[in-house]
């Protein structure tokens, strides 16, 4: 890439209706061909964010750059550098595959001949061929994100913006747009920002996560980074017998603090790690607790999101003071 | 037999007035439709009272105030029978079935709905004419057999519209209800008195029981003589054909429920 | 690329998705027409009353097809455009770099286009059953195209109602109100036989009757430019009013940058 193809986010702010702070106060960084992970549960401000990178929406307070444009001076420029594939696909289904590309293609600029090649050249690129020439309304819905990602990638962007791009999609759909995904920022050095509530899917994609909830970036670094700083693996134990629920969590406490578990287990993260497992084992056995159930678990992004805001992203309350 | 019958149609009933009371803008179409049609018949096409051959004692308002009147129990018949419609798509159809699986009480109540609708808006419409200075010059059991004629329309257009809510169980076929009732109304004497209509159209005209509807009535509120027999047969034999339409679809349309 | 080029790439769109539907085409041709058949023959007996402009009905009552035509224009482009606006299509164009007003006037392109096309079919019907056009072929051409920009004003009331809602529900909710306005016209008879003061001051107050009467005015005695040019300003005005505030309100719902 010719020019720096980053993204800079400079305390940016989103008010609604002046008292509802969408996006409140976010900094963050990614770096030319980066796949940065935006993850966050349902209302956290991830799609407010990206509306705001792809400038449809002006920031009240803040700045951000998009491969060095300004997203509130300089909309046109930040325009011509991004492709989006937004939450909603957008999509008008009366129209087929191909006239949405041209549509597309030409609006941006395409001659009527590019337009054709390389929009033949993307459809094959998502397994769309066969279909281009069907009308929308009669795609599944993993089509209809295929088709989308082509039309994000018709005029050769820099910046890629995908907001929620696998949500409703099958196994197959989602590791394959993955798949294109990771091509795109390795082969053709796109910067591309992700937004997702899946946790797998930041884990897997991203080379760096930001977690937002609430408006906020409460945690940022790599997958690994973050699951780090954790630090711990947990250990999860289902007593046989019910009633030993509370002797089990008692025994169990001499090994490291309480973790999420579900409602017929206890959970603890080991403070030494998983070198302790014998030491439980023999514990458990020397106070007469039989187990049903014993599981080991690496630190995952949602222990991460936990220990930041006291809330599973996967759903279930737990109650446990946030970090501080 | 017949007590279950009748609980169950005023069950159907009592609800259908219920969301009405709650939601009183339901309504409103079926006001609007025929009070626009009175004001721009009625009001800007008096002058047709003037042509060579047409003569009416009750005045041009009152020989429109009839085409509105029955326009008024034909549509109140559809509002209703969207209802029908609506039941199904909510689901709320299947409830019902299961709760009264005689369809006599089903129909019965939807059908008392409608009467009930055309009986309040057909009274606003009355008001508002009588306030505008129409003239009524029938006798008090002639405009009750107005009112009798005209409830017969409306019953035939909610039996009609029901049948087709058994049949498709989906509003999208909305203009495909309201279509068939919209040209029985339009192919009639609308504007002038059957003897003034020439061509197609008279033929038309000549054939379509509305024509003997609308006849019959301004001969009621004119106090002038008026085919009354001829007329009342035409309708109650509608509205039975409409029940039985209606029967029919709904059998069809359970076949699967137990 | 130019906005002309633009324009015609989102016209296109707008035209081709309005006639891959049927529904959407059909009522536009036939209502108008049964109406026409109608009162042709319902009221003919009309032209016999003193001073009826002309001795067949068909030739007063043709014009009314073309003013209906725009309505089904404006609640076509309005349907379509408050779709778009649902879907987040809108949104897809606005990351091009297509300008706000092409978006606008490409997105009516659709319902006027039915429009145009009803007109034809209307005139076409009426030559058959007898109309007479008094200005001839160049006024039978004339009516086409005042039938034409008649019908894109009214597409700029369906597109003010669709990006002002959002909603396809809210434009159709209108059609009924816009049908009332043609009842309170000169639909059916000309303005000096409304006998009823207050009927005749609402046809007055009514923009469809300058736009019915100036059309009529092309098919019945001659060429009139006191029927004929307050047509035209009154379309001219309706399309200016109704394309500035749809143009505000996309403004307010897409703020792009």
């Amino acid at each position: 890439m010719a020019r720096d193809n980053g993204i800079e986010v400079e305390g940016i702010v989103r008010l609604f209706g002046g008292d509802i702070r969408a996006v409140d106060g976010v900094d963050l960084s990614v770096a030319p061909g980066e796949i940065y992970g935006f993850l966050g549960p349902n209302g956290a401000g991830k799609s407010t964010m990206v509306l705001m990178l792809v400038t449809l929406l002006p920031p009240t307070e803040g700045r951000a750059t998009v491969a060095g444009f300004d997203v509130a001076k300089q909309g046109p420029q930040v325009r011509t550098v991004i492709g989006a594939a937004l939450q909603a696909a957008a999509l008008d289904s009366f129209l087929t595959g191909n006239e949405h590309m041209d549509l597309q293609g030409g609006l941006h600029g395409l001659s009527r001949n590019e337009r054709r090649t390389r929009g033949a050249e993307l459809l094959e690129r998502v397994g769309l061929s066969d279909a281009a020439g069907r009308k929308v309304g009669g795609y599944s819905g993993g089509m209809k994100r295929r088709l989308d990602l082509a039309l994000a990638l018709l005029h050769r962007p820099s910046v890629l913006f995908l907001d929620e791009p696998t949500t409703g999609l099958d196994p197959q759909s989602r590791s394959a747009l993955w798949a294109e995904v990771e091509r795109l920022s390795r082969e053709d050095g796109v910067t591309v920002f992700l937004t997702t509530q899946y946790l797998e899917e930041a884990d897997v994609l991203a080379d760096r996560v930001g977690i937002i909830d609430h408006g906020k970036l409460v945690a940022e670094g790599t997958p690994t980074e973050l699951k780090a700083g954790i630090g711990q693996v947990s250990l999860e134990a289902t007593p046989v017998n019910p009633n030993d629920r509370e002797r089990l969590a008692a025994t169990l406490a001499r090994f490291g603090e309480p973790a999420a578990g579900s409602p017929k287990s206890v959970a603890v993260r080991l403070a030494a790690g998983a070198a302790q497992l014998a030491d439980v084992v023999r514990a458990l056995d020397a106070d007469s607790i039989e187990v049903a159930d014993l599981q080991l678990h690496q630190p995952s992004l949602d222990d991460v999101f936990l220990q930041q805001t006291g809330r599973s992203l996967e759903g279930e309350e737990v109650d446990k003071e946030p970090a501080s | 037999m017949i007590s279950s019958t009748l609980s169950v149609s005023l069950a159907v009933l009592r609800r259908v007035m219920i969301q009405t009371i709650k939601n009183p803008a339901i309504i409103i179409p079926s006001l609007a439709f025929p009070l626009v049609f009175l004001i721009a018949f009625a009001g800007g096409l008096s002058i047709v009272a003037d042509v060579p051959g047409f003569s009416f004692k009750g005045g041009y308002t009152a020989f429109q105030f009839v085409f509105v009147f029955t326009q008024t129990a034909a549509f109140g018949g559809i509002f209703t029978g969207y209802r029908i419609a609506e039941d199904y798509e909510s689901g709320f159809a299947r409830r019902l079935l299961i709760a009264a699986p005689h369809s006599a009480g089903i129909l019965l109540g939807f059908v008392l709905a409608g009467l009930a609708r055309f009986f309040l808006t057909g009274l606003i419409l009355w008001g508002i004419a009588l306030v505008a200075g129409m003239n009524v010059l029938g006798s008090p059991l002639e405009i009750l057999a107005m009112w009798l004629l005209a409830a017969n329309v409306s019953i035939a257009s909610t039996l009609w519209v029901a049948g087709l809510a058994f049949r498709f169980q989906s509003v999208d076929i909305g203009s495909f209800m309201q279509m068939p009732v919209f040209i029985l109304l339009f192919l009639a004497p609308v504007y002038v008195p059957l003897a003034l209509l020439t061509g197609w159209l008279k033929l038309a005209a000549t054939y379509n029981p509305v024509t003997a509807i609308l006849t019959a009535n301004r001969g009621f509120i004119s106090g002038e003589e008026s085919k009354a027999l001829l007329a009342f047969g035409l309708a109650v034999g509608l509205a039975a054909l409409m029940a039985l339409w209606a029967v029919r679809q709904f059998h069809r349309a359970h076949r699967s429920v137990a | 690329m130019s906005s002309t080029s633009q324009l015609a790439l989102i016209a296109r769109r707008s035209v081709s998705r309005t006639f891959r539907q049927p529904v959407l085409v059909v009522p536009v041709i036939a209502f108008p027409l049964i109406l026409l058949a109608v009162n042709a023959s319902g009221l003919s007996s009309v032209t016999e009353l003193p001073g009826f402009p002309t001795k067949s009905y068909i030739n007063f009552a043709i014009v009314v097809c073309f003013v209906q035509g725009a309505l089904f224009a404006a609640i076509s482009a309005g349907t379509e455009l408050a779709s778009d606006i649902q879907t987040g299509f809108t949104d897809r164009l606005a990351l091009t770099p297509a300008k706000r007003w092409v978006v606008l006037a490409g997105a009516t392109a659709g319902g006027a286009s039915i429009a145009v096309f009803g007109s034809v079919i209307y005139l076409v019907v009426g030559l058959i059953f007898g109309v007479e056009i008094d200005t001839g072929v160049v006024g039978a051409l004339v009516l086409l195209a005042l039938a034409i920009y008649t019908a894109i004003a009214f597409a700029g009331i369906g597109a003010w109602l669709a990006v002002a809602t959002g909603s396809p529900q809210a434009v159709q909710g209108m059609f009924p109100l816009l049908f009332v306005l043609l009842f309170l016209s000169t639909m059916s008879l000309p303005l000096d036989f409304i006998q009823k003061e207050w009927f005749a001051t609402i046809v007055e107050w009514n923009p469809l009757t300058y736009l019915i009467d100036g059309m009529r005015g092309l098919v019945i005695g001659g060429w009139d430019a006191s029927t004929l040019l307050p047509a035209i300003a009154v379309a001219t005005g309706i399309m200016f009013i109704t394309f500035t505030g749809a143009s505000r309100s996309l403004r307010k719902r897409v703020q792009r940058t």
